[in-house]
């Protein structure tokens, strides 16, 4: 019988779900399965309520002036708990190097002494803050929450493809994923064991709260967001109503005797954590850009005087400059002494003396992005562009060298996504979301995975219309409940309905004729 | 002149606000219980089926059950007021032979609610119980806001509210007892949340997660959650004060002393209390329950002739 995946031909690239045609990977079998008999048509119809159902929630993200329902792929993305440890363990290893850096570089910059890092990638940062120098957070924790972009390349092999611990965004997307496909495809779930991902609230609230300064009772925690116009309003919203606590602009917020209160109709009320979801430069416009109208002015004094913790902490953006990217493996072997579990993917530094003469050479058969983009933006996949740009891009590395890295291309795997009536291989990758309470780094099972949805493209920005999947992390071992119950408990009684008339006339009433 | 109201139209009344209200709760139940087994991934079926039974007062049989025995029995059952579309078929009877009482509105609601079901349950055999669910959440909302919206608050009102804050109190009583008495059985605090539709606003009294013997607490005394036994009952009790007597009122009494209770309860006692208390409870609706059928719509049944001397 025809069906779906049939004209499904592979990409050269690896494959989550198939090894070669008509070979399906273990962990994909029953969702094969399960999606196998289901019609197109059947399909569709799913696809546009799951379009609906984000809409009437808001889940909506605006793309050329428009507001879109977020895009959904109703084929998810599924891990396997071995592979998963390994990225679980790979993220958290990452992260505790960042930490590492972060502290050293704000404190005794022992490893550009030692030089593990030049110095001139901390004193030429354009995110590298005086005023964070010397602020000893709570706990030592200054990414309190990171998204570590991963990639599996041709081989199989998972690498991480940039780092992002100044203000994450997608964890949302990962909660309403969910909460859709569960909604709108409970079959698909019928055979497998899926690890919850609802517990991320939970524990970002009470590593926000373990990040209050010393002494405080009861700390109060609020979202900082810059307002609803912002694209991730909707994250904010989310997770401070999943969390239970107030969603604040700049202006709810005040400073005074370097401390930070939040207006209220019961008179100022202090604020202990501010878990801001905008960047450094609008933060505070005492130390930051002065014309900023959604920050806090004071905010940063406050922190500096340990009064509030801003998460992330100020500054950050030096641990995630993708010109740092390719020192982590050396902070990793320097603060750990471990080696990295996740390896980057390879990479040039222009910026070193005899690099950028090879880089400008292979210019054609290299990946160029600028060190401090973000959402894609500036990148120049060189196999792909045309000589115009080529050149353009030439010139612009050859004149700021510290401003750009060359990588090797990955061709990202692919993932079979419903492309109008059938099923095609899109490359997709995956961003894992991490949380540090300053005891543990804690990796919610999962993480976004997004597509690119035009074919061949390896973009995969919401910005830049990329889709995502709903990504799974199939629980270990048997299905049974670890605790076992007593097998034969009686269930409580609990008492009978009270039952009132339900209204169907007990005797039937002819008296009155029609007339 | 209209300021009487017949024990009749009292008693359709309050059958009408209590089935809404049973088939919304069931609703919200059913839709945390399906969640929550989709996600748990060392779910029994068989067992978190039970359980719902066990919470709705439906007995489960010997056999092995599964989710769709569940919705075919809980959610799609016509005949039974203990299933959705029993409740709100019989809501709609109901409010149907108490038709010039309730507003116009009201009544198209339920009547639309009802001629929607069907479509919505085929579509359910297809794609889930999810918008099946959701429409019966909707249409309880509108009907409750309606009555809010076109309601004189007169006798009429009160007895719709008072339906309905009685069955909220058994509902709430019921989800705790499943999971106080029975604890292996049971599902998570969590999901006893999310069923009560108090996830959100838990969230932001307690700051924090649900995963504690705290939501107990919230359930049964949070002054300000509508559906907490403690809110219930006080809404219950101010519609028996203008109904009823004074003083001596057997169908306020049982309320007014589990409101009394359970707002001077001292919480940290609780726990060890809550086994009783959730008994007293479900008792206590019943009871006023019994009292204000007696109070104010005697049972009057079909007129039946008998034979003399037959």
């Amino acid at each position: 019988m025809a069906d779906i995946f049939d004209a499904y031909a592979l990409a050269d690239a690896w494959d989550e779900m198939f090894v070669r045609p008509g070979e399906v990977r273990t962990a994909y079998e029953p969702v094969l399965a399960a999606l196998q008999p289901i019609e197109p048509s059947e399909l569709r119809f799913r696809a546009d309520q799951m379009a609906r159902a984000f809409t009437d929630r808001g889940v909506t993200y605006a793309f050329a002036g428009e507001e879109r329902p977020w895009p959904l792929d109703l084929v998810p993305r599924i891990i396997d708990a071995l592979e998963w440890d390994l990225i679980q363990r790979g993220v958290a290893q990452r992260v505790r190097a960042l930490e590492a850096y972060l502290s050293d570089a704000y404190s005794h910059c022992r490893a550009f002494e030692d030089g593990v890092v030049p110095w001139r990638l901390l004193l030429n940062s354009a995110h590298f803050h005086r005023s964070a120098q010397g602020v000893e957070p709570p706990g030592g924790v200054r990414i309190h929450v990171a998204g570590i972009d991963l990639v599996r390349d041709e081989a199989g092999e998972l690498r991480v493809l940039e780092d992002n611990v100044r203000v994450p965004s997608g964890v949302s997307y990962v909660i309403e994923n969910r909460r859709a496909m569960t909604r709108i495809f409970p079959s698909l779930f019928a055979e497998q064991h899926v690890v919850p991902v609802d517990g991320y609230a939970g524990r970002l609230l009470a590593a926000l709260r373990a990040a209050a300064p010393a002494g405080t009772q009861d700390p109060r925690v609020v979202v900082l967001t810059p307002g609803p116009g912002n694209a991730a309003y909707f994250e904010h919203a989310l997770l401070a109503r999943l969390m239970g606590v107030q969603l604040v602009v700049g202006h709810d917020l005040t400073c005074r005797n370097n401390r930070v209160w939040m207006r209220t109709t019961r008179g100022e009320v202090p604020v202990h954590v501010v878990y801001r979801r905008l960047d450094d430069d609008f933060l505070d416009p005492l130390h930051f850009r002065p014309d900023s109208v959604i920050g806090c002015p004071g905010i940063m004094n406050a922190a500096q005087a340990g009064n509030v913790t801003l998460a992330n902490a100020v500054g950050n953006g030096i641990a995630d400059d993708k010109l740092l990217y390719t020192y982590v493996p050396d902070l990793i072997r320097y603060y750990l002494s471990e080696e990295p579990i996740l390896p980057n993917v390879e990479s040039y530094r222009p910026d070193e003396p005899g690099q950028l003469e090879a880089v400008l050479d292979q210019i054609d058969q290299l990946v160029i992005k600028p060190v401090d983009g973000a959402g894609g933006q500036g990148i120049v996949i060189g196999p792909k562009a045309d000589a115009k740009t080529l050149e353009r891009t030439r010139k612009a590395v050859a004149a700021d060298p510290r401003g750009w890295i060359a990588q090797r291309p990955v061709a990202l795997s692919t993932s079979p996504t419903l492309a109008g009536e059938r099923m095609a291989p899109r490359h997709i990758d995956l961003r894992p979301f991490a949380v540090n309470d300053g005891t543990d780094v804690w990796v919610l099972p999962g993480g976004l995975t997004r597509v690119a949805l035009q074919e061949g493209n390896l973009i995969v920005n919401s910005s830049q219309g990329g889709g995502s999947k709903d990504t799974w992390v199939l629980a270990e071992g048997p299905t049974e409940q670890p605790a076992t119950l007593t097998p034969d408990g009686e269930l409580p009684e609990v008492a009978p309905r009270q039952l009132g008339p339900d209204g169907n006339p007990a005797v039937v009433q002819e008296g009155a004729q029609q007339q | 002149m209209n300021d009487v109201i017949l024990s009749r139209i009292a008693e359709a009344l309050t059958w009408t606000g209590r089935y809404v209200e049973r088939a919304d709760t069931t609703g919200r139940i059913l839709d945390a219980y399906l969640h929550r087994m989709l996600e748990d991934p060392w779910r029994d079926e068989d067992v978190a089926c039970r359980s719902l039974y066990a919470i709705l007062g439906v007995d489960a049989g010997g056999e092995r059950v599964d989710m769709q025995q569940v919705l075919d029995q809980l959610a799609f059952d016509a005949r039974s007021t203990c299933s959705i579309e029993g409740a709100l078929g019989a809501a709609r009877l109901n409010a149907r032979s108490a038709r010039e009482a309730v507003s116009s509105e009201m009544w198209e609601c339920l009547n639309s609610t009802w001629h929607a079901l069907a479509d919505q349950r085929l579509a359910a055999r297809r794609t889930g119980p999810y918008a099946y669910l959701e429409l019966v959440r909707r249409r309880a909302a509108l009907f409750f806001g309606l009555a809010d919206s076109t309601m004189s608050r007169d006798d009429s009102w009160r007895f719709v509210v008072l339906g309905r804050s009685l069955e909220r109190v058994d509902m709430t009583v019921r989800l705790l007892s499943v999971r106080v008495l029975d604890a292996a059985h049971a599902p998570d605090w969590t999901t006893l949340l999310s069923a009560s539709g108090a996830d959100e606003a838990y969230a932001r009294v307690y700051g924090g997660f649900g995963d504690t013997p705290r939501v107990a607490e919230f359930l049964l005394l949070d002054r300000d959650f509508p559906r907490s036994a403690l809110h219930a009952l006080t809404t219950a009790e101010e519609c028996l004060t203008a109904l009823g007597r004074p003083r001596q009122d057997p169908a306020r009494r049982p309320i007014g002393r589990l409101r009394t209770r359970l707002e001077y309860l001292d919480s940290h006692a609780l726990e060890e209390q809550l086994p009783a208390l959730l008994k007293d409870l479900q008792h206590a609706c019943m009871d006023s329950a019994e009292a204000v059928a007696e109070l104010f719509f005697p049972y009057q049944g079909p007129v039946e002739w008998a034979q003399e001397g037959a």
